[in-house]
């Protein structure tokens, strides 16, 4: 009707409104659809029967094959701390809170956040592409049609798995980072070691820890719920998400908005509970 | 003879984009027989069978399942219809990180209480049925695609449904095994009495297990006939397909 009668440029400016109306269409339709989805996954851990088998199985794929990476990174993170934190602490000649600099920083921000963001590499994407892949070769479908729930069969022992493991790989990254840090101060560069483990002891609260475990526990339940999400819906993703192509970009975006989310629920995170 | 009518599809429509799949299907199945949907590639004859299972909302119409309408139910309701059902997708939908005898165990694993022992003699009776005795062990990447097909079928009767949906269940293999698929199905359906919906290519073969054909020809059905009627019928579009499909010999045969 109208556009006849309408100059031609104004039809370009309609467009862009247009385009800017379909692009918040689409992502509000998407925070629907991961709403439901978590909502979904609850309900389906809740709801009986329980099985453990699965549970353990993607506990020692999220969890127990991470523990190299996050060995490593936990170890080197430790020991770049301890490196800078001696250095700037020397420059106050306040080399004795290094313990406590170290432990401090890692039990309440860096070890739940870098295990998180190493999980979300490993297992998140990997979680992502085998679920993109089932839905992508009818195999979900096929699910549904045995009368088998998806969200019980393939999510709920994920998100369980992943509620176990964060914490632990968490309480791991921070141990070895903590031994990282006391390696490179009090062996390499000489801060003393009764300080080191001392102010450690002193400032290092229970509240501490309680802060590092609610937002491992948080981040586990984000990287999951995002990933898993992302592959389940690969097929309403904007480009049709078809074949590799559209799990691959699935996967990334997973990966992305993970990793993201993790650094932005962090900063709210750490403002509730201080 | 009153046939009880369990599936009742009425005037459903499908777009994807601006192409209308379906234009208004009308289609009833019988409890206990077998209909045949037949028609050219890229029709929607898949469609029609994933409106039925409640993958895909139809964008009008309705389709009722044991009397209850299938857009409209709850999920538990649904799951519940469901379990009623074995499909077998076309192009098998098997779990690739499983086995074979993982993939036919599943739905007893999930749906009932068995024990791992009485599992173990179902899964090992089905796929023997098939006669893909030795493969249990495999993945489905390592089986040619006339035994995923088998993998399958043996999967989607394993729980003996009461309704079973068979997307191309012979597209792929030889003759000899489309024959003992064809062999397995009625002698399966005579003991068990399920219905079945199939799509399926293999024309005029699949005529010899159908109850009812019905013809899908740009996204209407062109009546739903018995294999004679079907054949004999004077519907210009469904006198082409047979032609065309059969020859001009069996339309003027009247045996199959």
């Amino acid at each position: 009707m109208g556009k006849t009668e309408i100059p031609d440029g104004e039809t370009e400016m309609l467009k862009y409104f247009e385009k800017i109306g379909a692009n918040a269409l689409y992502y509000i339709n998407e925070a629907g659809r991961m709403g439901i989805f978590f909502f979904y996954s609850v309900m389906s851990i809740v709801k009986p029967p329980y099985k453990l088998f699965p549970v353990i199985k993607q506990t020692y794929i999220i969890g127990t094959l991470s523990i190299f990476v996050i060995l490593f990174t936990g170890a080197f993170t430790g020991m770049v701390l301890g490196l800078q934190g001696y250095h700037t602490l020397r420059k106050f000649g306040a080399e004795g809170l290094l313990g406590s600099a170290v432990a401090l920083s890692l039990i309440r921000e860096l070890g739940p956040v870098l295990a998180a963001l190493m999980v979300t590499g490993r297992a998140g994407s990997a979680m992502c592409a085998e679920i993109g892949v089932m839905r992508n070769s009818e195999q979900i479908d096929a699910l549904e049609c045995m009368a088998i729930d998806p969200h019980k069969y393939i999510i709920a022992p994920k998100f369980i798995a992943g509620i176990i493991s964060l914490p632990l790989l968490t309480a791991i990254f921070d141990v070895v980072g903590i031994f990282g840090g006391y390696l490179v101060g009090v062996g390499l560069l000489e801060a003393n070691e009764g300080m080191y483990f001392s102010s450690m002891y002193k400032d290092v609260e229970f509240n501490d820890v309680y802060m590092g475990f609610v937002k491992s526990l948080c981040f586990g339940v984000l990287i999951i719920w995002i990933c898993s999400a992302k592959g389940f819906y690969v097929h309403l993703s904007r480009d049709g998400g078809f074949g590799a192509e559209g799990v691959s970009r699935v996967t990334t975006d997973a990966v992305v908005l993970s990793s993201v989310s993790i650094l932005v629920f962090d900063y709210f995170l750490t403002s509730v509970l201080l | 003879m009153k046939e009880n009518i369990v599936i009742q599809l009425y005037d459903v429509r499908k777009s994807y984009g601006s192409q209308e799949v379906l234009k208004g299907i009308n289609l009833s199945i019988a409890e206990g027989k077998t209909t045949v949907i037949v028609g050219g590639s890229g029709q929607g004859k898949s469609q029609i069978i994933k409106h039925i299972l409640g993958l895909v909302k139809p964008d009008s119409g309705k389709v009722v399942v044991y009397g209850r309408e299938i857009t409209r139910v709850s999920k538990r309701e649904l799951r519940e219809i469901r379990t009623r059902f074995g499909v077998l997708f076309q192009n098998a939908a098997l779990f690739d990180s499983m086995t074979v005898y993982d993939n036919v165990a599943l739905p007893l694993r999930e749906r009932t209480k068995k024990s791992e022992d009485e599992i173990n003699r179902i899964v090992n009776e089905k796929l023997a049925l098939m006669d893909i005795e030795g493969s249990n062990d495999k993945y489905p990447a390592q089986l040619s695609g006339g035994m995923r097909k088998r993998v399958g079928l043996a999967r989607a009767l394993v729980l003996d449904p009461k309704i079973i949906f068979f997307d191309e269940p012979t597209t792929g293999l030889d003759v000899a095994k489309s024959n003992e698929i064809y062999r397995v199905f009625s002698r399966t359906q005579a003991k068990l009495g399920y219905t079945a919906v199939i799509v399926s290519h293999d024309v005029p073969k699949i005529f010899k297990l159908a109850d009812y054909v019905a013809l899908l020809h740009n996204g209407v059905i062109q009546g739903c006939l018995t294999p004679e009627e079907f054949q004999l019928s004077d519907d210009p579009v469904i006198k082409e397909f047979v032609v065309t499909t059969m020859g001009p010999l069996y339309s003027s045969e009247m045996e199959v």
